[in-house]
């Protein structure tokens, strides 16, 4: 921790002299003919909580196997601390894993799944006695220490192997699909629980998730992943507002991706000529683009405002027909047809009740959003 | 009322099947043996009544079984046949077991078929065979003599270590496949916690699949030890004179001897001894059965 006088903000990965807790070089991993990890170089901090979000088969689970020591690079370093592990067995490293499946031992009460680990350490008796108890009361599993894991519930089994894999108060703690058995009530209030008991402790968490969701609300960093690749690695907010490709804008929350071609207007300002006989729209860009350029025009639904008459003064402003609502409770989304025949989708709060809604089925309406509303990509 | 059926069949099935056939024995047991057919007295007469047919049993025959040393020595000598057997099993078949257990998911019913392929054939027709193996001029020592590992025939037909042998190899699949349904059922990712909490691959599988494989083991200990101690079989074709097993010694007392009440008494004995492991059996595979409910 720094001085209290600088930033209060915790971005360790913006500070050029801070030295990564975890870092792979140029790592590839090789399954016979299948590459699971292609060159991939990636820093994580101390006290991070950081995410691995892809769709299954991404490669983040391998990621995070190689760093618990089950698999080994087929090429590359993983350094942990500025020491290469690759040759260090699984049963030597300062870090444990939290499975997917739990990995509770059956036969074995709570209490001694938790001192598990411990015992396999040169810990005294006491000590170890002292350290369980700790580790129940952080989880609130006092109560159940001497059931067997068969007989307590999913979210309380959940944290008994939270709590065997902070007993030994590992430098990284790897959370592999942590919440992926627990139902979705059950798992909101569990990230808040996770990300109390990460800044308790002070441990590194990686965590590996296909819900992108629990990824935004757990974790400082996301790295989002396809095919052994890192796509983007940056915080929540950076990934959902300014996501650096349509893979990244697609794959986290809904969007709506709009082709056409730059037309520079100065200023950062472009025009986007998407299709023919429709005026073109307005959007800035922090990247260049040259005229005549392919670009996708990336803009969230909750962005796009819908009116039944045409909006005065807005950036943007196009009009459709609605051919769906997607109702869902709090939201409400309508996918609304162009004139060109494309689908746009906009979201607005139900502010009042589902029978006084302004707009149903066929009605005409104007989608509008502004300049900024949206993100210019490339591909 | 269906219920009640589906209940009776198989009752009654074991009453006419097992309880009155050891009735029967229990009664030969407790007569005098006498140069009759069926040579032992009394018989029951409808005129006397049954209370004059009772006051003739007595437990003669019994206290004959503790006076005369071949008996106890006997069951003792099975107790640790069986006993020995069973380890030497378990030995054998665990390894086996963990092997099936960790073969890739496309061997394992190839391999479950080669366990049970010997039930194929008749249990007599193997026994035989092996005895054509272990002979003084059978094929192991006709092998070892032309590989120069030996230079003199081994003994080893009509020793003990035949009959372990041929227990061994009769009763592996009985201890493979309940060690392999336990394996089987293991979740990999338990090892792989241990080991990420500091086991060695050595302790991992000390502390985590031994224990989790117990009930397999009991179950395939029992399932050995039960039949290979009352093994007549085994002990009459493979060992020697000086093998001494209790279902030898039961079967020459009925054939040799035709002495039918002391066989019985002998029967009754093996039957009480044996008790004792079943019970326990039952318990464990009743114990196993509520852990995964």
């Amino acid at each position: 921790m720094g001085p209290v006088l600088q930033s209060t903000e915790f971005a360790p990965w913006n500070d050029p002299t801070e030295k990564p807790l975890i870092r792979f070089r140029n790592v590839t991993k090789r399954f016979g003919d299948f590459v699971a990890i292609n060159d991939l170089t990636l820093d994580i901090y101390e006290q991070e909580f950081f995410a691995l979000l892809g769709p299954s088969g991404c490669g983040k689970t391998t990621l995070m196997r190689m760093l618990a020591g089950f698999e080994t690079p087929s090429e590359g370093q993983i350094e942990l601390s500025g020491q290469d592990i690759v040759p260090v067995p699984p049963n030597k490293r300062a870090v444990n894993m939290m499975f997917q499946s739990y990995a509770l031992f059956p036969h074995l009460s709570i209490w001694d799944n938790i001192a598990f680990g411990l015992r396999r350490s040169p810990m005294s008796k006491p000590d170890i006695k002292a350290r369980v108890e700790e580790m129940l009361k952080l989880t609130r599993l006092e109560k159940f220490a001497h059931r067997k894991p068969h007989q307590i519930s999913g979210g309380q089994r959940q944290r008994v192997a939270l709590a065997r894999s902070l007993a030994k108060a590992p430098k990284l703690l790897l959370l592999d699909e942590p919440m992926g058995a627990l139902d979705k009530k059950l798992r909101q209030e569990t990230q808040f629980e996770l990300m109390d008991i990460q800044e308790k402790t002070g441990t590194t968490f990686v965590i590996v998730t296909h819900d992108q969701e629990e990824a935004m609300t757990v974790a400082s960093r996301v790295a989002v992943m396809d095919e052994g690749c890192l796509i983007q690695v940056s915080t929540p907010d950076r990934i959902y507002e300014s996501p650096n490709s349509v893979y990244v804008a697609d794959f986290i929350g809904d969007v709506n991706i709009i082709k056409g071609t730059a037309k520079a207007q100065g200023d950062d300002l472009y025009q986007v000529n998407w299709s023919d006989g429709m005026p073109p729209l307005n959007a800035t860009s922090e990247t260049d683009f040259s005229d005549g350029q392919t670009c996708h025009l990336a803009i969230r639904p909750e962005k796009v405002a819908i009116s039944a008459d045409k909006p005065d003064g807005a950036d943007n402003a196009v009009q459709g027909k609605i051919l769906d609502i997607a109702y869902l409770g709090n939201l409400s989304t309508y996918h609304v047809e162009l004139t060109s025949g494309v689908i746009i989708k906009a979201q607005t709060s139900n502010t009042r009740r589902i029978s006084r809604r302004s707009f149903t089925w066929e009605d005409p309406v104007w989608l509008s959003w502004t300049a900024t509303a949206g993100v210019l990509l490339v591909n | 009322m269906r219920r009640f059926v589906l209940i009776a069949v198989p009752y009654a099935w074991l009453v006419a099947l097992f309880l009155v056939p050891f009735l029967i024995v229990l009664k030969i047991s407790l007569s005098d043996t006498a140069l009759a057919i069926p040579p032992y007295v009394p018989k029951f007469e409808w005129a006397e009544g049954i209370m004059a047919f009772l006051r003739q049993l007595d437990f003669e025959n019994f206290i004959f079984l503790t006076e005369d040393n071949l008996y106890w020595k006997a069951y003792l000598s099975s107790l640790q046949i069986a006993t020995i057997s069973t380890i030497l099993t378990l030995m054998v078949g665990y390894p086996i077991a963990y092997g099936m257990a960790r073969a890739p998911a496309e061997w394992r019913p190839t391999l479950m078929m080669l366990i049970i392929l010997p039930f194929w054939t008749s249990f007599l027709i193997r026994v035989y065979a092996w005895m054509g193996i272990l002979s003084q001029e059978g094929f192991l020592n006709q092998f070892l003599l032309w590989t120069g590992i030996i230079n003199e025939p081994l003994t080893i037909i009509n020793t003990n270590t035949a009959v372990y042998i041929g227990i061994v190899y009769t009763y592996l699949p009985f201890m493979i496949l309940p060690i392999y349904a336990a394996l089987d059922r293991m979740d990999g990712s338990l090892i792989e916690a241990a080991e990420d909490l500091g086991c060695s691959r050595l302790m991992a599988f000390w502390l985590v699949t031994i224990p989790l494989s117990k009930n397999g083991i009991i179950a395939g200990s029992f399932l050995v030890f039960i039949p290979a101690l009352g093994e007549f079989v085994i002990p009459s074709l493979l060992g020697g004179s000086r093998t001494l097993m209790i279902g030898k010694v039961l079967w020459e007392e009925f054939f040799s001897n035709r002495d039918w009440p002391v066989a019985s008494a002998v029967a009754v004995i093996l039957l009480l001894i044996l008790v004792v492991p079943i019970v326990l059996f039952q318990r464990n595979q009743q114990k196993q059965a509520e852990a995964e409910s």
